[in-house]
């Protein structure tokens, strides 16, 4: 599987949730897949899905999903050890490994060679890290939000993207309708 | 009172519940004084993108955020400064060390020290410098200035301000 093809398998899962989506392709998929206010599109700043997602995570409560990749995660590495050690229980970092920069060209990254993100993220100090199949992605998703834990998984599934238009809409207009779905 | 105790009253006073540091000698008080304080939740960050992003999430859920960082930092967040913190139009007071102004024992902070005003003003970012123990007192008003409009915004704070650095 492709990411679009898992995300359009997760999307009702993700549709009552809070989504922090990463740059590029990524945030263009889901927002072409199932546009909600409760979805928080990024259309710059490489790297900083996860982050953003901690920092929601930790200020309210509800659960919050970050779609990141993972060569955004390899961009900020640094994510993980402050992840692992400021533990929120409602923060579900789901990194789609698909060993390549998506958004540029599938340029190969090094977590389809010999880097593995879900020995990093035990290594980094956080406790439930799960690694699965893109087959498997719904289910693992869906445990994870009922576990009440915070989870890191790592989805590893095949390079390719979906053709899907460039995200016209106003970051100030995702920004406020994202911030009003938080305080619903 | 210290100014670093001064500073961190102000901070809390504004309603500021989420701080993220990347440390410098001279904001080692300042860290240790939000570290204290059971008002706000400290998350040091690795690097300074990330605590910005931190920080935007923050933002969004509800939360006032701060960053405090040296200003070789400015070199590493430009992008995220322009394409997270102000293309969303967020709010977020900066408290920089400004290192490589006068009593700067070490040469290379000068180098971005020299860049450092010229950056913030080429990103639009309002930006106030304290100099002197006295120029802190307008630090209620400047957050108060930063969360009416949105923004980012540099305070920056030089050795003279921090006292120096005994005897060097």
């Amino acid at each position: 599987m492709i990411r679009s093809e898992i995300l359009k398998e997760i999307a009702p899962i993700l549709r009552d949730q809070l989504v922090v989506c990463n740059i590029g392709i990524p945030s263009q998929e889901l927002h072409a897949i199932d546009d909600q206010p409760s979805n928080f599109y990024m259309l710059g700043t490489m790297g900083l899905a996860s982050s953003i997602g901690l920092g929601l995570a930790l200020a309210q409560p509800k659960p919050v999903v970050v779609i990141d990749g993972d060569g955004s995660i390899l961009t900020n590495m640094g994510t993980l050890p402050t992840i692992a050690n400021n533990v929120a229980k409602n923060y579900i970092l789901m990194i789609i490994d698909n060993g390549s920069y998506g958004s540029t060209g599938d340029q190969p990254t090094y977590t389809g060679k010999k880097t593995s993100l879900a020995k990093v993220a035990e290594a980094c100090g956080c406790e439930r890290v799960i690694e699965c199949r893109d087959v498997d992605t719904g289910t693992v998703l869906q445990e994870a939000l009922d576990s009440g834990e915070m989870t890191i998984m790592v989805v590893k599934c095949d390079s390719g993207n979906a053709k899907m238009p460039v995200i016209t809409m106003d970051p100030v207009v995702i920004r406020d309708r994202f911030m009003k779905a938080v305080q619903a | 009172m210290s100014i670093s105790s001064k500073i961190v009253d102000d901070v809390v006073a504004a309603g500021i519940e989420f701080v993220t540091t990347v440390p410098c000698k001279q904001l080692a008080g300042v860290i240790d004084e939000v570290e204290a304080r059971p008002e706000i939740y400290h998350i040091p960050s690795n690097k300074e993108d990330e605590g910005m992003g931190l920080c935007a999430g923050a933002f969004m859920g509800g939360k006032k955020p701060m960053i405090i960082m040296q200003n070789t930092a400015i070199g590493v967040t430009i992008n995220t400064l322009a394409t997270l913190t102000q293309f969303y139009r967020m709010p977020l007071p900066m408290l920089i060390s400004y290192r490589g102004e006068l009593r700067e024992p070490v040469a290379c902070q000068v180098e971005m020290a020299v860049h450092t005003k010229a950056l913030l003003n080429q990103l639009l970012i309002p930006t106030f410098h304290f100099h002197a123990e006295a120029d802190a007192e307008e630090l209620p008003e400047i957050l108060k200035y930063t969360f009416m409009c949105n923004k980012p915004v540099a305070i920056l704070t030089d050795a003279s301000f921090w006292g120096g650095y005994g005897d060097q």
